[in-house]
């Protein structure tokens, strides 16, 4: 595989709003493999960059849903197949006590499901990333915004990409190193 | 906010449950005796609903953490610290489709967060209810119990938080808006917890049960019966000062309510447990609790124990969410 130089190339803005417009402008011209990157959510941005597809709402319905039947077949396994106890008269599948521990199990499988898929879904942990080699990206965690165009966008071109985001009139703009 | 300070708040007790050196026998393990836990019991789904719950909010708590840890990092000028931020923060590089993924994330762990909160309650208050000794046995203690949480806990957020607001100046993130919903939402569950009360007494009367009806005169007369008339001031008379609008905003006087609460719902909890069991069904069983040295020390213990981790949060961690503070900035406010 051929690599590129270059990771991309990045632009650096000073507000939210300029980031927005900005990022549509990109999109609009027919750039798809672009990121924003900036100190705290922004409504809207991440359509704004063609992202429309959210998996997180199923991940957690899925957990939930494991965590309930594993909660449920769990106690009823231990308690009537595996080990039969008579508790008090009470029949081994006594489902009304099992409840409490359904419920328990679904809402820990869920949250869990809803951490740690976001985080398998943002591919994190990741602690090297190429923007990170950008000096001035330390900011986006401060007070600054970035707009991003990969080498892998197909109408990635190193003199016409860094001209197009010239024009988008950023504070600062740097090439990315890979 | 609140929501950050309250989930910070519920976390620490739940280091503190007790710790006996067969507690292991409690989950499900494969246990080469080939037994398993007795999940009839309260005492089963309270340990799931604790473990369940200390877990969810580690979760919460470390998640909202994360873009924070990330500001700490690039912030950060010595290599050791950053390092150390930089390991806890993931890799957080703030790309707008991982605020996107990461918003639904803490949305929809909130919204399961919530239920958990009634439930672990309405589970704590099943180890007593099902229970058969007299002033346990009632079906009010769920509900009344999540009210005690709801009440007790606020009133901890606000001792937490009237000093650390006034020591580092917090003034404006911490406003007189927040405390005064605290104080509401105080007087409120203040107000569901002497309904459980009065529906206690009402049941020891209502039910025509002998035992019931002696639970109730003890309660009343016996020896412990000062403690419980400390308990009516401390948790249902002095609060109602809070119907004052004057002194829900004033912090200091909120700080002494709160206070107040919580030696009320301390003394509420040692009335369900010491003075139900030191008159029980049989006459042989009755005696006098006295607390021993150990009794004390682990009481103290615990307090410091609180103490040390919030003081050890507040030093090294934002207290308050760094990026939720600025989506309130006017800078933040964008037009489609």
């Amino acid at each position: 595989m051929k690599r590129e130089p270059m990771y991309g190339i990045m632009a650096e803005f000073d507000s939210a709003q300029a980031l927005i417009d900005a990022a549509k402008r990109t999109h609009e011209a027919g750039y798809k493999k672009i990121d924003a990157y900036s100190p705290f959510p922004i409504e809207g941005l991440a359509e704004e960059l063609g992202f429309h597809r959210d998996e997180v709402p199923l991940v957690v319905l899925i957990g939930g849903i494991v965590g309930g039947l594993t909660g449920y077949l769990m106690q009823y396994w231990m308690s009537a197949v595996d080990y039969p106890l008579n508790i008090g008269g009470k029949p081994y599948h006594s489902w009304p006590a099992f409840i409490v521990i359904t419920f328990e199990m679904t809402i820990l499988f869920a949250g869990i499901s809803a951490v740690f898929g976001m985080l398998a879904l943002n591919g994190l942990p990741m602690p090297y990333h190429p923007v990170f080699n950008v000096p001035r990206f330390a900011l986006a965690s401060k007070d600054r915004f970035f707009l991003i165009v990969f080498s892998s966008d197909p109408k990635y071109d190193p003199a016409g990409t860094f001209d197009f985001l010239q024009a988008l009139e950023p504070r600062s703009i740097s090439e990315v190193p890979s | 906010m609140t929501l950050f300070a309250v989930a910070c708040a519920g976390i620490f007790p739940a280091i503190h449950v007790g710790r006996p050196w067969l507690a292991y026998w409690l989950f499900p393990y494969p246990s080469t005796m080939g037994v398993w836990p007795q999940f009839r019991s309260p005492l089963m789904w309270d340990v799931f609903a604790v473990s369940t719950y200390a877990t969810i909010s580690a979760l919460f708590w470390f998640i909202g953490l994360v873009p924070d840890l990330a500001t700490l990092r690039d912030r950060s000028t010595n290599p050791a610290t950053r390092i150390i931020y930089g390991i806890l923060s993931l890799g957080w590089r703030g790309s707008a489709r991982h605020w996107h993924r990461y918003e639904t994330a803490y949305l929809l762990l909130a919204g399961l967060a919530t239920p958990l909160v009634l439930s672990v309650h309405t589970v704590v208050s099943f180890d007593f209810a099902v229970g058969i000794v007299p002033g346990w046995h009632t079906t009010i203690f769920p509900p009344y119990f999540v009210a005690g949480a709801i009440y007790s806990g606020f009133a901890m957020v606000l001792m937490l938080a009237i000093p650390i607001r006034k020591i580092y100046g917090l003034e404006d993130f911490i406003t007189e808006r927040h405390l005064q919903n605290a104080a509401k939402v105080m007087l409120a569950t203040g107000l569901i917890v002497a309904y459980g009360y009065g529906i206690e007494a009402f049941m020891g009367w209502y039910s025509g049960d002998r035992y019931d009806a002696f639970t109730l005169w003890n309660r009343l007369h016996g020896p412990y019966a000062g403690l419980y008339y400390l308990l009516l001031i401390c948790n249902i008379f002095i609060p109602q000062v809070l119907w004052i609008r004057k002194l829900r905003t004033s912090p200091i006087a909120l700080f002494f309510v709160s206070g107040v609460i919580l030696v009320g719902m301390w003394l509420e909890r040692f009335i369900i447990v010491v003075v139900s069991l030191h008159r029980d069904f049989l006459t042989s069983s009755w005696g006098m609790y006295y607390p021993t040295r150990w009794d004390w020390m682990t009481y103290i213990g615990t307090i410091g124990m609180f103490l040390a981790a919030i003081f050890l949060f507040v030093r090294l961690l934002p207290m308050i969410s760094i990026f939720e503070m600025r989506t309130l900035l006017p800078e933040a406010e964008v037009k489609e």
